[in-house]
């Protein structure tokens, strides 16, 4: 009997060894331990063996069994992954074959630029206020520091409605709303459309986009106003632009000033971007006029502000290298793919 | 502005060593922006003054000769030239000649300058050595207009005064840099010499300068020649006279001629000249009469009546009203104040006697002026940005001293000053804290006031006020005083520090959130942002097929726009659309997908009030799609904003623009929310698109007014769904909209969702019947449904439609 098990075990290893796929494995497995198989019969056997014996024959039976049981458990596994392998092989692709895209649409340049400087200053604490752009001559020029016959008046090229109203030529005059409704302190900036009557060429255009910026606090100095402006040029244009401010005129602002940075080309050795310079004109800027606190009716002796003010197209020109002003109203969808 | 750097030196000094760069650097950075400079001297190497001993005829060449020049005391060259003005036996002229090695500016055509020069090199002219270059005025980097006497075409002749082998350049006064200024239009002052002067001398804090004006004149009195009366004292502040008799023209030293020429202005004669110079000088333009021409020995300064016509003296007869200011004598006009004299007493060739006028004008009224008559002149643009009354006189008698100077004329004794209000100087009191604090600084008193110094602002201690010089009218108030304090201590020296208020909110408001997610939508639905003008031509109403009397037609009308193309505000976004699209299909670009977030302007009743501005979020297409697609994106939209109840499409819409059958309003809670729809082939045809255009308009603020962030979580269903199909013959013409609505009705809260899965018109379907068939998704929350319920429903429902006419097919 005992022998006799002990060739079932050897010749059942032997037959699994030498099996190669799932289905022979499971004819093996039912020779051996099915119902027929021949451990099975081995069992019927029993009977024969004197009682005294039986349990440790019983014993010999189930480690026979559980042995071909573990070598066949092992083998399925092997065997599966074989397969798997080869079927996986079987199944390779070319990634290089296109992709199907969703074909997503794309954000306009002066709008890509708009987000950024938003961000920027929304991470500072600045509110984005949007006003009019037909707007009234008060708010674009009087309330602004431009009176009636003001020479600055004539230089914007102003679209006139009628003689109180105008296509705006500066956003600052969402400013002037703002510093009306009198809540303070004031930190905002005004991103939207303007028009200027220059006809249109690869500089110019009738209707382009400024965000101007106020701030209005007890304290406010000039050096907040380089500060926060040498922080924003920083964000915008890389940790290493360096900027520069020049004293300019301004109606609305006392002291007034331009702000450069170094040229982000070249970073300020001068080139063919910035025209040799090494600087970029990009902001104006200066401290609030105390006129225009006035006007207002905003304490000057207790507040003082700044603000500024930049053209949009005039930042996504730059940032982007777009060469013609003329491209950003065609809407060309070629044009529109590279944003 | 520009100007010669050495006319600036001039008048300051301790200049020498300063380079141009260096100049350029500090000036912009005092606030006298420097926008280029031009180095004469650029490109001009090895040129000397030489001497032709002889010009003889070239051997093989009928149109060159071969002079012999002497270039120094022992020194001569050998030059071949082609020049028409060497001729052929003559000799003694002096020439600048550019030796072997050496560099001049341009070709003798005088056109464009090469960035780099010209490289002159000896070398063979048909078989003749030649060893440099006799020089035209146009190889030397300039031209005609500034140097008169030179010839049209040939080699500029120096005077005899020259000396051979010494630096022709030196000698044509060519060592010198031109700057270009920025100058803000608050700084009057600056448009002029000693104004950018004075600045230099703050800027490098150096000695000022400026001329210092003598006595003239002879011992008559010029009020025996001339009187003046101011009738519009507003308009004229001073007025100020002289004269010069024995005049004598000539033409103006070599000296005034490059100081003219580095300012553009081209040199006529000694006395015109004058006044250019010292209009440059000074920044007050005069304005010379022929004495014998002014009747009566009398000036009026006077307006014109209406209708008044008078001929400037370049000939052109003007038409003036009651608001021009005119410069009369005893009987008739003789100028447009502060604009352009007359031709009825200008200066000519065979004058005599002179009269200087040096006045000063109501800027606002010179403006005003110019623009209706439509002449700007030099003259008239200083004098509307309003100039310094108490300058007018230093100039008058400056241009008198030139006079004598250049002996030009003998000058009468005495000025001619009607004055009628003095121009006192502005005082302001020095705060030097409250500038500290306004600029975050920390500069001493006595700084401040040393910066002044410069700028002859003077300080009163004993009332500790600042005394404002009349020509500085831009200082008003504390605020202008802590610029020039600003300027001078250097912005670069002002710290950079943040503001340390109390913390705000960096936020947007609700529409700009809704804007963004129109974006945001648009671009995931793959359409990309366009941005089209405000502003177009009446003429796209018929384009769009709007009918006459449409409100659309009443629109904001801009009173000078660039053009009729440009002159409306928009009142629909819809042609901005169009066009784009236009473009790209004229460029063969496929599929294009575009949006805007267009601002439309509708008037007001009342012309004094703003109009409404409306943003529409507008979506256009062409290629792959249908009217489903962008209606798909219509309610991807809806969905983000939180508008989720039913939206429902009313196909009688009646948009002229787009597709009769083929268009629908879009409405949510009973509000028309937008529009979408294909494009009306007339106005594709006459847009040029030749595929089938959709649009969608959503308007914003309607967007705004239905949308919602608030979310609740409902609860994933816990109990099965059971799904009932139903297949129904419809009248052809039905909306599947009311077959919806019959659903929606009748199941209430138990129908959970519906799906139209089939729509078919065709042979097994009799005529003017539709084959239309949903999928209902039937689903309570709190129990499983029993078929009982299930049914009750769909009999509900199926008995609805059956009164609609709608059969269940077999």
């Amino acid at each position: 009997m005992k022998e006799r098990l002990a060739q079932i075990r050897e010749k059942a290893l032997a037959q699994i060894k030498a099996t190669d796929s799932l289905d022979k494995l499971n004819e093996v497995r039912i020779s051996f331990l099915g119902k027929k198989g021949e451990l099975t019969e081995v069992l019927k056997g029993m009977k024969d063996v004197a009682p005294e014996d039986r349990p440790q024959v019983g014993q010999i039976v189930n480690d026979t069994r559980a042995a071909i049981e573990e070598v066949l458990e092992n083998a399925k596994k092997e065997i599966s992954s074989k397969m798997r392998e080869l079927q996986m092989k079987a199944e390779v692709i070319d990634v290089t074959l296109p992709a199907k895209k969703n074909n997503v649409g794309h954000c306009h340049p002066s709008t890509l630029a708009l987000k950024e400087v938003k961000k920027i200053f929304m991470g500072m604490g600045y509110e984005v206020v949007e006003g009019p752009e037909v707007e009234f001559d008060y708010y674009n020029f009087e309330a602004l520091n431009i009176p009636a016959n003001h020479p600055a008046k004539d230089e914007q090229d102003t679209f006139y409605i009628n003689d109180k109203i105008v296509l705006r030529t500066q956003t600052s005059s969402v400013q002037v709303r703002e510093m009306e409704k009198g809540h303070l302190p004031i930190r905002m900036i005004s991103p939207g459309r303007v028009f200027r009557s220059d006809e249109v060429d690869a500089t110019h255009s009738p209707c382009f986009h400024q965000v101007e910026g106020l701030v209005i606090d007890e304290n406010v100095t000039f050096a907040d106003l380089k500060g926060t402006l040498a922080l924003f040029a920083k964000e915008l244009f890389g940790p290493d632009t360096k900027v520069k401010f020049r004293p300019h005129h301004f109606p609305f602002t006392e002291p007034s000033a331009e702000m450069d940075v170094s040229c982000f080309k070249c970073g300020g050795t001068g080139c063919r971007f910035c025209k040799g310079e090494g600087w970029i004109e990009i902001l104006g800027c200066g401290m609030v006029h105390p006129h225009v606190f006035e006007m207002s009716g905003i304490d000057n002796d207790k507040y003082t502000g700044f603000a500024f003010g930049m053209g949009l197209e005039r930042i996504a020109l730059l940032k982007y290298e777009i060469d013609d002003m003329r491209l950003l109203y065609e809407n060309d969808i070629r044009f529109l793919k590279q944003f | 502005m520009n100007t010669s750097i050495n006319w600036i030196k001039s008048m300051v000094s301790g200049l020498e060593n300063v380079t141009d760069q260096q100049f350029r650097d500090a000036m912009t950075l005092s606030g006298t922006k420097v926008e280029g400079f031009t180095a004469l001297d650029k490109n001009l190497d090895k040129i000397v003054v030489g001497q032709i001993i002889s010009v003889e005829r070239h051997p093989d060449a009928d149109k060159l000769v071969v002079c012999q020049v002497r270039v120094g005391e022992n020194e001569q060259v050998q030059i071949v030239t082609g020049a028409p003005n060497i001729i052929v036996g003559s000799s003694g002229q002096k020439v600048a000649v550019v030796l072997d090695g050496g560099r001049v500016a341009g070709g003798h055509d005088g056109g464009a300058l090469p960035a780099d020069g010209i490289k002159i090199k000896k070398g063979k002219l048909r078989g003749v050595e030649s060893y440099g270059m006799m020089c035209s005025i146009e190889e030397l980097g300039s031209s005609r207009e500034f140097y008169p006497n030179a010839p049209e075409d040939g080699i500029y002749i120096l005077d005899e005064d020259a000396v051979v082998g010494e630096d022709a350049i030196e000698y044509l006064g060519l060592h010198d840099t031109v700057f270009e200024y920025e100058i803000t239009n608050n700084r009057v002052d600056c448009y002029s010499v000693i104004g950018i002067a004075r600045e230099a001398a703050a800027t490098f804090r150096k000695p000022f300068n400026p001329p210092i004006i003598k006595q003239t004149g002879n011992l008559e009195d010029v009020n025996d020649y001339i009187q003046v009366e101011i009738e519009e004292k507003n308009l004229c502040t001073r007025y100020t006279a002289r004269a010069v008799k024995n005049i004598k023209l000539a033409p103006s030293p070599e000296w005034m001629q490059r100081r003219l020429a580095s300012a553009g202005i081209r040199p006529i004669n000694n006395l015109v000249d004058i006044t250019n110079y010292v209009m440059e000088e000074y920044g007050q333009p005069m304005h010379a009469y022929d004495l014998d021409k002014i009747a009566d020995k009398k000036i009026i300064v006077r307006t014109a009546t209406e209708g008044e016509e008078f001929t400037t003296l370049d000939g052109q007869v003007r038409k003036l009203d009651t608001s021009t200011l005119m410069i009369c004598d005893g009987q008739k006009p003789v100028g447009l104040a502060g604009i352009m004299g007359g031709e009825n007493s200008m200066i000519t060739d065979d004058v005599k006697t002179m009269l200087f006028e040096a006045a000063t004008f109501d800027g606002t009224n010179i403006r005003k002026t110019t623009k209706k008559i439509g002449l700007r002149t030099d003259a008239s643009g200083k004098f509307e940005k309003g100039l310094d009354p108490e300058n007018a006189i230093k100039a008058m008698n400056r241009a008198c001293q030139l006079v004598e100077e250049l002996g030009a004329g003998e000058v009468v004794g005495g000025v001619v000053d009607v004055y009628p209000n003095k121009k006192e100087k502005k005082r302001i009191v020095f705060e030097p804290d409250k500038i500290n604090t306004l600029l975050g600084t920390n500069i001493p008193k006595q700084d401040m006031l040393e910066y002044f110094k410069y700028l002859e602002i003077e300080y009163d201690e004993s009332k500790n006020e600042l005394i404002i010089p009349t020509f500085r009218q831009d200082l008003l108030r504390c605020a202008d005083i802590a610029e020039e304090v600003a300027r001078f201590f250097g912005y670069d020296n002002i710290p950079s520090t943040l503001p340390n208020g109390a913390t705000t909110l960096g936020k947007i408001s609700y529409k700009q959130s809704i804007e963004e997610i129109a974006d945001e939508i648009a671009q995931f639905c793959g359409f990309s942002q366009a941005m089209t003008y405000s502003f177009e031509s009446p003429k796209v109403f018929d384009k769009l097929r709007i009918s006459k009397d449409s409100d659309l037609r009443k629109t904001v009308v801009i009173s000078n726009p660039l053009g009729e193309d440009f002159s409306i505000m928009r009142t629909l976004p819809i042609n901005g659309m169009l066009t784009s699209l236009a473009v790209n299909y004229n460029r063969r670009n496929k599929n294009v997908k575009l949006y805007e977030r267009a601002t439309v302007y509708l008037p007001k009743d009342s012309a004094d009030e703003l109009p409404v501005e409306k943003v529409e979020f507008t979506l256009g297409f062409f290629g792959e799609g249908d009217f489903f697609t962008m209606k798909g994106v219509v309610e991807e939209f809806l969905d983000r904003v939180g508008a989720r109840n039913k939206i429902q499409y009313n196909p009688e819409s009646s948009i002229s623009f787009l597709h009769p059958g083929r268009q629908a309003n879009v409405i949510y809670d009973n509000r028309v929310i937008g529009y979408l729809g294909e494009v009306h082939p007339d106005v594709t045809e006459s847009y040029g698109i030749g595929e089938r255009t959709y649009i969608a308009v959503l308007h914003i603020p309607e967007i705004c007014a239905i949308s919602s962030f608030d979310r609740k979580y409902e609860g994933i269903a816990k109990f099965p769904a059971v799904t009932r199909d139903i297949s129904m013959v419809v009248p052809k013409e039905m909306l599947v909209g009311s077959i919806e609505k019959v659903i929606e009705k009748c199941g209430k809260k138990m129908v959970e969702s519906y799906r139209l899965f089939d729509i078919y018109e065709g042979n097994q379907i009799k005529e003017g019947f539709k084959s239309v068939a949903y999928t209902i998704t039937f689903r309570a929350n709190d129990r499983t449904l029993e078929e009982k319920d299930v049914t009750n429903i769909m009999n509900k429902i199926l008995s609805e439609l059956s009164k609609m006419g709608i059969e269940l097919r077999q």
